[in-house]
């Protein structure tokens, strides 16, 4: 099943190192994870070897639902790659269920005169290939 | 005064044009030829120069430089580890530290850019690892810095280029403290003024008006294209000396007050990779902190200065610095700078008067340093009678440092 897509092939790809790896392997199985410190129970994006909070070198990944609003928000007039829609959005989502972890991506199917901080938005995959996703967000439905 | 503060004696530049305008010229040639002029605005010569200091991923190194303009010997070559323009005011700091402490006597500070000859920042292209037609999973993809896997949290979604990511703080700015885009437009409008008075400036010849800036193409918003720095050419620099060292030389010595570097918990490279920042502190320049022990060590405080230069990479990270530096409580940056507090006609704290990088020149606001110590000695273009203090910032929103520099 392919996907909808939002954003041509030319983005930009993640570049991991083996502390990031996981997330972007989950990625691939459409599961949006935030690193949890098994310590203290610290949540923090992106991944990092050591919790900032309690020190604790030792994590395991949370699966998260993907639900938040919007943090803030940037309408950007330029493209990155070619064959990009214009503008495009790209936001910070403050995730509901992940700690408190708020991450970066876009924000797709709006209007961006429509855009508020605090919109609520929900998850939804954009495959760039067989074996890369990328989380992005949409208006909630709900 | 027991321990003998260090002194700015000299200051220098080249030419300053738009981006790719120098290419007749290398980039570390140009550096050569700021150290020059800096150096004989000193009234020194090249063979007194023992060290040279620099900040973000410098191209021209140190040792080279050192070579190429003959100095007897280099006793001190530094870089300052904050990314972009943060680190400008923390490379004279660490020069200063430098002959405070007998590591060396006189240390050049520079900085030269020529983006033409290698990439435009404003682009992204730094940032933004060769984009490919054929996406690929990223386990062959593997980082290798820490920077591009820190990176790898915001290229994907097409965060590469500055304007976007400073719009960030700002846009949020303006959700919690109705900050309009007007308001940002009169910080470029009053900057640009000051600018018509500099021949330095790249843009001295190009008024602009409030509507003039409302017109100017959205970039990133709410940055409109007049909201962003400029892209240029050029290289400027700044010698650094003892007192004594200082106290027989061209030019009245300029004391460097005070200083400061860093950045809060967790701020990383800025806005790229700082979305997890402590609440508090996201829609601020993230100085606020840095600010407060800067006043601490000077005993001085935001009423004590008499002229600023701020650093003005985009317009809201002006906007948020006025608030973390106390000349106005936090989130009335906006009708501070609509009274008209920023202009040298009658404002209360003249900023920028030499046009800034919004149109003077963008060489990572070293020029900035360069203008404190010509408004101090009476040699702006925008004068501020009798200023006996300055206050100098790197760029914000970045880890950042800053400077109070005071007219012997």
């Amino acid at each position: 099943m392919t996907s909808e897509r939002f954003f041509p092939d030319g983005m930009p790809q993640p570049l991991a190192d083996a502390i990031t790896l996981p997330f972007w392997q989950a990625a691939s199985e459409h599961r949006l994870v935030v690193q949890r410190c098994t310590g203290c129970g610290h949540t923090r994006l992106p991944p990092a070897p050591i919790c900032p909070s309690c020190r604790s070198g030792h994590s395991d990944w949370k699966e998260i639902s993907g639900r938040g609003e919007v943090y803030t928000y940037t309408v950007v007039h330029r493209p990155i790659a070619a064959g990009q829609q214009l503008p495009f959005v790209i936001a910070i989502i403050a995730l509901e269920d992940a700690g408190g972890v708020r991450m970066i991506s876009n924000l797709v199917g709006v209007d961006p005169k429509h855009l508020s901080i605090g919109l609520p938005v929900e998850l939804v995959w954009e495959d760039m290939s067989g074996e890369l996703s990328i989380p992005r967000f949409r208006p909630a439905s709900r | 005064m027991s321990r003998s503060r260090a002194h700015i004696v000299g200051v220098g530049e080249t030419r300053y044009t738009r981006w790719g305008k120098i290419g007749d010229v290398t980039e570390h040639a140009l550096a050569c030829q700021a150290i020059q002029r800096a150096v004989a605005d000193a009234g020194l010569s090249i063979d007194d120069v023992d060290g040279l200091a620099s900040f973000a991923d410098d191209r021209n190194e140190a040792v080279f430089l050192a070579a190429e303009l003959g100095l007897p010997a280099l006793r001190f070559g530094n870089m300052v580890w904050m990314p972009g323009g943060g680190g400008g005011c923390a490379a004279v700091a660490n020069a200063a530290m430098a002959v405070e402490t007998g590591q060396a006597e006189v240390v050049v500070v520079y900085r030269s850019l020529c983006q033409g000859q290698f990439f435009r920042f404003g682009s992204g292209a730094t940032l933004a690892a060769s984009p490919s037609d054929n996406p690929k999973p990223p386990t062959v993809q593997q980082a290798n810095s820490l920077l591009l896997a820190s990176m790898g949290f915001a290229l994907p979604y097409g965060l590469a280029m500055a304007a976007a990511a400073y719009a960030l703080p700002t846009r949020r700015h303006m959700h919690l403290y109705g900050t309009t885009g007007e308001q940002l437009g009169r910080i470029a409008v009053t900057f640009r003024e000051h600018a018509s008075r500099n021949p330095r400036a790249v843009m001295g010849g190009r008024p602009m008006t409030l509507e003039d800036h409302q017109a100017s193409p959205m970039i990133a918003d709410p940055h409109r294209l007049f909201d962003c720095c400029l892209e240029s050419d050029g290289a400027c620099a700044i010698v650094v000396t003892t007192a004594e060292r200082g106290r027989d030389l061209a030019k009245r010595p300029v004391e460097i007050l005070a200083s400061e570097q860093g950045a809060p918990r967790g701020y990383a490279f800025g806005p790229f990779t700082n979305a997890n920042i402590a609440d508090e502190i996201y829609a601020t320049g993230g100085t606020e902190e840095l600010a407060g022990r800067l006043w601490g060590k000077a005993a001085l405080g935001p009423d004590d200065v008499d002229v600023a230069q701020i650093y003005d990479h985009f317009t809201g990270c002006v906007l948020m610095q006025l608030e973390d530096y106390g000349f106005c409580k936090r989130g009335e940056g906006g009708p501070f700078v609509e009274s008209g507090a920023l202009s040298w006609h009658g404002g209360s704290l003249p900023t920028n008067t030499h046009g800034g990088s919004l149109s003077e020149a963008y060489i990572h606001g070293l020029n900035h340093v360069v203008e404190g110590v010509r408004s101090l000695r009476g040699e702006s273009t925008s004068p501020v009678e009798g200023a006996q203090v300055c206050l100098v910032t790197s760029a914000a929103c970045v880890p950042s440092s800053a400077l109070l520099l005071g007219r012997r």
